[in-house]
């Protein structure tokens, strides 16, 4: 008898991800609620249930931390892939938020368009899962399938409106763009394996940090990075990598746009830098010159063609990629106060979203929901609430100071000041400038300007309620900035948990 | 003289390559097929014969037993004229040769630079395999226990594979009458039969 036949399975070695667990048991639970059921039933009561799972899943992880799991588990079938540290426990609360409000916002859309199926929230919950097994990820591969559950997942739910052309039309530019993106992820991942033969995150630090010398100027690494890198900025969808972000954004359904908005773009924020700052740490130098001009052209580009959109989803969609070059600026900065205001960037940006979206899911004009900005025109007149709120986002979108979009800006900015990184982080003020410039029309149009007919308020939906509590998280929260920043930089101080021996400046 | 396992790796490699071609140059696409399933066993013989047997079974289960399955279905129940899908092959040629040329010459380029033997290969060791273990009861416990995580999580993504195909295909027809196995079954004869008794000369 060899040791290789009597390998006994411990199940407790799984308890550190048992809130995934739980989440997956749930998303097979919502299937069979929703086969056993019919019609309109199915999708209320799954959709119902989606929500409680996500909500469980929250209590789940917060009582595993307290239990403290990971410290009583630490390497087993689960643990050595897996990773549940503060970092983890601030994303996934972001993602399991936004899927939250995605989910209260999806079902008056899908009712007036007669696509509301119940697998929407299965798929919604089941990328939620894909999503927290991504930014919870300890090696290459639970990444890898975890990034590929929940990219899965969004090509449905892009496609989710089939009878719509342009629906159709933006799940198959998702999914073929997408399959190449997770090719070259893998192609990145297959050299960095085969030049560090190990697929833990643990290990490969070490390994390029300074178990094989000399290593971080071998070509295969920096293919591997450069791959790993386009790939990640496809996710993140930061230029040149953008393409299908606009497109996808305007032809999915309303409430899936609000989630690919929101949760996955964090998703895979939070995984790039996990993946920088902990296997890739030794690659600093390489992935920073990248990562700099990424993010100059993602701000750049994301503002300016925000300027000549006129439909509102394609601005969103530009307004999103600008985002995400403000917040690599403070992945650039490379510091614990750079990743830490990347993590309240993205709680604040996570709320604007939200916000923004849900103000115009509540809003229809000749009895269609709001496409292009000019529908907005009348809008203070006929509901002059909505108007307002949709001005309090708009404003925290732009940066003005009492609001609350303004510290994200100047966290990231003061972060790539104290790095050094003055330049860029000048740029970026101008950059978000001509941000501002977009975000000041939409409030000129809804105040200002006249169409033939107005936009009016829904019947009362969650859009409503959820706009309110969006507009005064943006007045409210810049009050409680600090209890954000102080949460944000205990996740943040987690990250730089490994004692790498590279010397830094 | 030949060994046996020489013998039978001759033999293999031979079918596969001939196989191979056939696929390429055989006009029938049904024959394609076939030939590409002739391929697929060869290919899992030569991996047998390496002792990689968990392969070669794979091969045998997902390539033959699914994929090519698939294809001849494809065929059967489509019409596609081959006739156009072969149209400009001619055309298409020269760029097919380039492309194929320079592959050659990179693999030619990698060989002569030693990448494929010598001091390159031997600094990489494989992990010892344990004796007396084959290698699908191996791959079996570490995929059981070492990687159930990942493992279970591409189960995960078959399911949403499965959902995806059903949401965006899956159309409920109206006035489909479909068998009700149940509803047959209970069937008595009281439903179904009346008896009525009909006088000579007298209609019903």
């Amino acid at each position: 008898m060899t040791p290789f036949n009597m390998m006994p399975f411990d199940w407790f070695a799984v308890a550190p991800a048992l809130p995934e667990v739980f989440l997956a048991c749930a998303a097979m639970g919502l299937l069979i609620v929703g086969v056993f059921s019919r019609g309109e039933v199915a999708s209320r009561s799954v959709g119902g249930l989606a929500l409680v799972s996500l909500v469980v899943t929250y209590v789940i992880m917060h009582a595993a931390k307290v239990a403290d799991f990971q410290q009583a588990f630490p390497k087993g079938a689960v643990g050595f892939m897996f990773v549940a540290d503060e970092f983890a426990f601030y994303a996934k609360g972001l993602i399991l938020a936004a899927g939250v409000f995605s989910i209260l916002l999806t079902p008056d859309f899908m009712n007036r368009n007669s696509i509301n199926k119940f697998e929407y929230y299965v798929l919604i919950t089941l990328a939620t899962l894909g999503m927290m097994i991504m930014v919870s990820a300890n090696d290459l591969l639970a990444m890898y399938v975890g990034m590929e559950l929940m990219s899965f997942c969004l090509y449905i739910l892009a496609a989710f409106w089939r009878d719509n052309l342009k629906s159709s039309e933006a799940g198959l530019k998702y999914f073929v763009l997408g399959s190449l993106a997770s090719g070259l992820m893998l192609y990145g991942m297959s050299l960095l394996y085969g030049m560090t033969g190990d697929t833990s995150f643990d290990g490969i630090g070490i390994l390029l940090g300074n178990g094989l010398p000399n290593i971080e100027h071998s070509v295969a690494i920096t293919v591997a990075l450069v791959l790993m890198i386009v790939a990640m900025a496809f996710k993140v969808s930061a230029v040149p990598f953008h393409m299908w972000t606009p497109d996808v954004y305007e032809g999915a359904p309303t409430p899936v746009t609000v989630f690919m908005a929101t949760a996955p773009k964090a998703a895979a924020m939070l995984l790039m830098m996990r993946v920088l700052y902990q296997p890739l740490l030794a690659l600093e130098d390489q992935w920073m010159q990248m990562l700099t001009v990424l993010s100059l052209l993602t701000m750049g580009i994301g503002s300016l063609l925000a300027i000549v959109q006129t439909n509102i989803k394609r601005l969103l969609a530009y307004s999103s990629i600008g985002n995400v070059g403000f917040m690599l600026v403070g992945v650039v900065a490379g510091t614990e106060d750079g990743v830490q205001g990347v993590l309240v960037y993205l709680a604040i940006y996570l709320t604007m979203t939200i916000g923004l979206f849900a103000v115009l899911l509540s809003l229809r004009r000749k009895n269609v929901f709001v496409e292009t900005i000019d529908d907005l025109a009348g809008l203070a007149r006929t509901a002059p609430g909505a108007a307002f709120a949709m001005m309090l986002i708009t404003f925290s979108l732009a940066g003005v100071p009492p609001l609350v979009g303004f510290f994200g800006k100047f966290y990231v900015f003061s972060a790539a000041i104290a790095a050094g990184q003055t330049w860029l982080a000048i740029s970026g003020v101008l950059f978000s400038v001509i941000a501002a410039y977009y975000c000041l029309r939409i409030v000129k149009v809804m105040y200002f300007d006249e169409g033939k007919f107005r936009p009016e308020l829904n019947q009362p939906s969650n859009a409503q309620w959820i706009a309110v509590l969006a507009a005064a998280g943006v007045l409210v929260m810049s009050v409680f900035i600090d209890v954000l920043d102080h949460t944000a930089g205990r996740a943040a101080s987690s990250l730089f948990r490994l004692e790498h021996t590279v010397a830094r400046h | 003289m030949l060994a046996f396992a020489d013998l039978v790796f001759y033999m293999f490699a031979a079918m596969l390559l001939g196989s191979a071609m056939g696929v390429i140059f055989a006009k029938n696409p049904m024959h394609c097929v076939l030939l590409l399933i002739l391929t697929f066993f060869n290919a899992a013989g030569l991996f047998i014969l390496l002792g990689a047997e968990f392969i070669g079974l794979l091969l045998v289960m997902v390539y033959v037993g699914a994929i090519a399955v698939m294809f001849l279905f494809v065929l059967m129940t489509i019409d596609i004229d081959f006739a156009v899908l072969k149209e400009g092959f001619a055309s298409y040629l020269p760029s097919g040769l380039i492309v194929g040329a320079v592959l050659m010459a990179e693999l030619v380029i990698a060989g002569q630079a030693g990448l494929f033997s010598g001091a390159r290969i031997s600094t990489l060791t494989a992990m010892p395999a344990p004796d007396g273990v084959e290698n699908i009861r191996a791959l079996g416990q570490v995929l059981f226990t070492h990687y159930l995580f990942p493992f279970q999580v591409a189960a995960l993504i078959l399911l949403v594979a499965m959902i995806g195909a059903i949401v965006l295909t899956h159309r409920r027809r109206e006035g489909v009458r479909r068998q009700n196995v149940m509803a047959q079954i209970a069937r008595t004869r009281e439903d179904s039969l009346s008896i009525v008794k009909v006088k000579p000369g007298q209609g019903i």
